[in-house]
């Protein structure tokens, strides 16, 4: 990961900021700057999403890159969020605790690092809502 | 557009190749190729190769010019261009090939697959095959290549009732094809057991749910049907070669466990060759995981949706089955060297069809490839045929 490249998108993974096409009210995440149904007549701007939602599908990555090698086994899953965009995200459970439909809610948490003495990298992850 | 043959193929066995390098594989495989269709170099009039990532596997980018320059062709000065789509790269190339010469551009046209993986350690090529899939918002998350198939495994299991023995079953097949291949990289039939018991790799996918990491090339030759049988007396028509984008990430997808880029790609494919599911007999599907394989034999139309562990646990899809489902034993067995896998696959059918396949040797006059980019972004389907 290059430090530039991840900061660039900070607010969007420190808040779960993304956007919506005023035109046709879509919202997206992760963030489109150009809207699919209406293309060159939408108009986007940010949106906050609440950070609540459900799982899709999930995993347990057991084998991972170098960056994310520590936190194995994590769980790994597609969260619909209850505006409708689905993410890829961590799941802050364990292993067993995961399963489809289960309700999620966003939290901050460090999200990897460039090897022992690189720079920490945050974002949003999720945990079980109850 | 001029109706299209293939002329000559070749394949490297597949494996892990310490002892060759990047630039030999290339020349091993354009060598057979070129032997087969029995021409010379300074015959050919364009060259296109598939590599998804040499810059990180082996630190070199401008493989084009670099793999003419070595084929002898640099004072020929013909045009090369590498094409790249992650594990679809092969496809491609072999597309690009095929449209060379059927709008008269070219006429004689190598499409090649080249990747050396196994130079650089576990950990880079992981991350390296991660960039097939959105590296933003699927990498960056934590997300693996086989997590994000484990992610549609998990998905159509709890949909469909898929079972576990059933998704090990499609490695089993894959292996016991493999077995009777002479390029695989493992020629050994496994047990259901072993496939069961293998480590976890990303939940429910097991180490021998994976397709292996390989090095490979492979090399075909095409050229305008009309004059194909100057060069050999069985020429292979290329009834139809479709190519079909979808989102990059798999959380974008309308489906979790369809592959729209599969449906659209295959739809194009049987429209492009006027045939139906029906008129296929064999066909090499991207087997990257053993679930893959399971959604390709449903979105390319050969059965419903729920469907395919059921015909698979059945022996629909066995070397003796109905539709014999990767005769070459896939990319689980015969190994998946990522940009060379697409020609490769033309390599089996084209070896199938011209009847030399020996111990794993299917009966059939058409066959068909399915390669695939990332989760599903890209796709080609070709159709191949006896003349
Ligand atoms: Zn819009």
């Amino acid at each position: 990961m290059s430090v530039a490249r991840f900061w660039r998108k900070q607010p969007q993974r420190y808040n779960l900021t993304g956007t919506c096409c005023e035109t046709c009210g879509a919202v997206f995440f992760p963030p489109r700057s150009f809207c699919p149904e209406c293309r060159r007549d939408g108009r986007i701007v940010d949106h906050d999403f609440a950070g609540t939602g459900t799982v899709v599908t999930f995993t347990v990555i057991r084998t991972a890159s170098e960056a994310f090698e520590h936190l194995t086994p994590y769980v790994l899953a597609i969260v619909e969020l209850d505006e409708g965009p689905r993410l890829t995200s961590q799941i802050v459970c364990s292993p067993d605790e995961a399963y489809i439909g289960m309700p999620v809610k966003k939290v901050f948490r460090k999200l990897g690092s460039d090897g022992e003495a690189g720079p920490l990298y945050y974002g949003t992850k999720f945990v079980p809502a109850r | 557009m001029r109706k299209v043959a293939v002329i000559g193929v070749g394949c490297t066995p597949f494996g892990e190749k310490w002892e060759t390098s990047f630039r030999n594989l290339f020349v091993d495989a354009g060598a057979r190729a070129l032997e087969d269709a029995g021409i010379s170099g300074e015959q050919i009039d364009e060259l296109f190769v598939g590599n998804m990532s040499a810059g990180r596997f082996v630190e070199q980018e401008h493989i084009g010019a670099l793999i003419a320059d070595y084929a002898g062709l640099a004072t020929t000065h013909i045009p090369s261009t590498r094409v790249e789509a992650a594990c679809a790269s092969g496809g491609l190339a072999f597309r690009q090939a095929v449209t060379a010469v059927a709008s008269g551009n070219a006429d004689i046209v190598v499409a090649a697959g080249v990747e050396k993986m196994t130079d650089v350690g576990t950990g880079v090529t992981v991350d390296t095959l991660a960039g097939a899939a959105d590296r933003e918002w699927e990498g960056f998350a934590g997300a693996t290549f086989p997590g994000l198939y484990a992610m549609i495994a998990r998905d159509y299991m709890h949909r469909f009732g898929l079972t576990r023995e059933q998704l090990a079953m499609v490695a089993v097949k894959n292996h016991k094809n493999g077995a009777k291949n002479p390029i695989a990289q493992f020629q050994k039939e496994i047990s259901l057991e072993t496939v069961l018991t293998s480590s976890l790799v990303a939940d429910p996918l097991r180490l021998f749910d994976c397709s292996p990491i390989t090095d490979g090339a492979a090399a075909v030759i095409v050229a305008p049907l009309e004059r194909a049988r100057e060069f050999t007396d069985t020429p292979i028509a290329v009834l139809a070669s479709a190519q079909a984008s979808d989102t990059i990430a798999l959380h974008d997808r309308r489906d979790i466990s369809t592959l729209d880029a599969t449906v659209a790609a295959a739809a194009r494919a049987f429209s492009i060759a006027g045939l139906d599911r029906r008129d296929i007999d064999m066909v090499e599907v991207h087997d990257c995981f053993t679930i893959a394989e399971i959604c390709a034999i449903e979105d390319l139309g050969f059965c419903k949706k729920g469907e395919a562990g059921r015909l698979t646990e059945e022996g629909y899809t066995a070397i003796d089955g109905t539709l014999p489902v990767n005769p070459s034993g896939g990319l689980k067995a015969c190994g998946h060297p990522v940009g060379a896998t697409g020609v490769k696959q033309v390599y089996e059918i084209v070896t199938q069809l011209r009847g030399e396949a020996k111990g794993r040797q299917v009966d059939g006059e058409i066959g068909m490839t399915h390669n695939v980019g990332g989760t599903g972004a890209t796709v080609v389907c070709n159709i191949l045929g006896v003349v």
